[in-house]
């Protein structure tokens, strides 16, 4: 596959490489397990995933305005959390929460990566470029 | 973003460093939006509930020198006066809870540690600027009061507080208001529970604002609540809309700005009875405890359930969250004795997700709340949840239908 490189708009800076995990359902970080980064919400899509460095390209966040923060907070106190997240539709509180923790975060991205991305493939992001380069596919 | 040059004062450091990293992170948030300028705020809740993170950043603060310029309402964590005297509580548990006080109280918060500030604490008026944190909290004072907050989290509604602005965009502004999905309710809405399961509906829902049509009329309070505290367990909504309740919706038209809704969603009664199946244990079963007050109960429910435990006995431990206002009423009423002559408990400033209930880590209980059992599973509980009625007549045989 080759290199594709695509804009995106930063909401929160720094520079990831890794793996991208995709979830269509919204995610709550407070039922991640902050000891594996494995989901443990029944009925969640990716529930039985592990979320630990990977490019985490999903729709939202949901849920509470507090443990929101908490399970990202606990996530990377243990180096579980995703290394970089790309969101469709961000709302403050995982905004702010990311803003905080100062992990990269970027929405605003071309239909056409949704369209090219699969589980797996390596993607760098620069979240303060606003660039999201995919290294190869699967 | 344009700043005022009191506000570009602050984010140079002028007034304090705490100030100052609190406006440089709203500043990135507001970029985030869009927001072209920073607003004055009247009123803010900061959800602490004694979390880590939570605790982390108030603490950052602090230690910068920041003091709320808007002194904000605050959440429970755990009543640390009722809890000492429980043998289980883990160390580690009431120092969190120490110095979660300890900061908010220097921060210059007003210490209600109580979840439903909209209802008594701290109330804004409508088309009032306010920086509400919360999950039932946020969509109260916009759906209901008819306010303007985004939906902070903890923190941002703390940044809030410390520099007394928020950045305009999101439900500051008129266009962002307006309902974008039809949600008609065809279920039947027999009591408070149904909101609880209608709200969480939010995968059905979907990402905007929703407006909900076919409600009864004379919609009660903890219903309202209910609903705004399970969309943001289901979901992330700052605002819904009720047809004749929510102050800028007096009609369908008015709610949609007289546009077309995007979505029209319609909720039955199998959705919500699918939706509980995924959210509680299977019933049928012996239970360990009963839980109540997520959100904190209000006057009336600690009532209902004194009508019915009056002059009986539970088989299982209950526990009642509220406010401290309340659990006084409650006292002052005689409802109070009712249910500790039962065997339950009313407890103030507390959640029911928090390090001060290790003793029920791996118990199965009963709640009506899906929030409750949602977030409880990561310290160990399970929940069969079930409508308040069914859930006290559990803990007065110790099984549940």
């Amino acid at each position: 596959m080759n290199r594709r490189v695509f804009a995106c708009h930063s909401i929160s800076e720094g520079v990831a490489e890794g793996d991208v995990l995709i979830s269509q359902d919204q995610i709550m970080f407070y039922l991640i397990d902050p000891d594996t980064g494995v989901v443990i919400e029944k009925g969640h899509c990716l529930e039985g995933k592990s979320v630990a460095g990977k490019i985490l390209v999903f729709p939202g966040g949901k849920g509470s305005s507090v443990v929101q923060a908490d399970g990202l907070y606990q996530l990377a106190a243990r180096n579980n959390a995703p290394l970089a997240m790309i969101i469709q539709n961000p709302d403050t509180v995982i905004v702010a929460s990311a803003i905080i923790m100062e992990m990269p975060m970027v929405d605003g991205v071309d239909d056409a990566f949704y369209k090219a991305i699969k589980d797996g493939d390596r993607v760098r992001v620069d979240a303060g470029k606003g660039v999201i380069e995919i290294i190869s596919g699967r | 973003m344009d700043l005022t040059e009191q506000q570009r004062k602050m984010l140079e450091g002028e007034c304090g460093e705490g100030a100052a990293l609190a406006m440089k992170i709203q500043v990135a948030i507001g970029r985030s939006f869009g927001a072209k300028r920073m607003v004055p705020i009247t009123r803010a809740h900061v959800a602490l509930s004694n979390q880590e993170a939570d605790l982390w950043f108030a603490e950052k603060l602090l230690s910068a020198g920041a003091k709320c310029k808007v002194q904000p309402t605050v959440n429970p964590g755990f009543s640390l006066a009722y809890f000492e005297k429980a043998a289980s509580l883990p160390d580690e548990a009431r120092s969190l809870m120490q110095r979660t006080h300890n900061a908010y109280k220097e921060l210059g918060a007003v210490l209600s540690y109580n979840c439903t500030p909209y209802l008594g604490s701290n109330i804004p008026r409508f088309g009032e600027i306010a920086a509400f944190s919360e999950s039932s909290a946020t969509p109260f004072v916009n759906s209901v009061w008819g306010a303007r907050s985004n939906r902070e989290s903890a923190q941002s509604a703390l940044c809030a507080a410390v520099t007394g602005f928020v950045p305009e965009y999101g439900l500051l502004l008129d266009e962002n208001r307006l309902g974008n999905i039809l949600v008609e309710v065809k279920a039947d809405m027999k009591s408070d529970f149904e909101y609880q399961l209608l709200g969480y509906m939010g995968k059905k829902i979907g990402t905007g604002v929703p407006v909900f049509t076919g409600l009864p009329e004379n919609i009660s309070q903890e219903a309202l609540m209910n609903l705004g505290a399970q969309l943001n367990t289901s979901g992330a909504y700052g605002m819904f809309h009720v047809v004749g309740v929510t102050p800028e919706a007096r009609t369908l038209e008015q709610a949609f700005g007289g546009k077309k809704p995007l979505r029209k969603v319609v909720i039955t009664n199998d959705d919500l009875r699918d939706i509980l199946n995924v959210i509680s244990e299977p019933g049928m079963r012996k239970i360990d405890f009963a839980m109540f007050g997520c959100p904190h109960f209000t006057l009336k429910q600690v009532q209902e359930i004194a009508g019915m435990v009056r002059g009986k006995k539970l088989a299982v431990e209950m526990w009642i969250l509220t406010s401290s206002y309340v659990r006084e009423m409650a006292d002052r009423m005689g409802l109070l004795k009712i249910i500790n002559d039962a065997g339950g408990h009313v407890v103030e400033d507390t959640c029911c997700d928090q390090p001060c209930w290790p003793h029920l880590n791996g118990k199965t209980g009963v709640t009506e709340s899906p929030k409750c059992a949602y977030y409880t599973r990561r310290r160990g509980m399970s929940f069969v949840v079930r409508d308040l009625r069914t859930c006290v007549e559990a803990a007065l045989k110790g099984e549940v239908e």
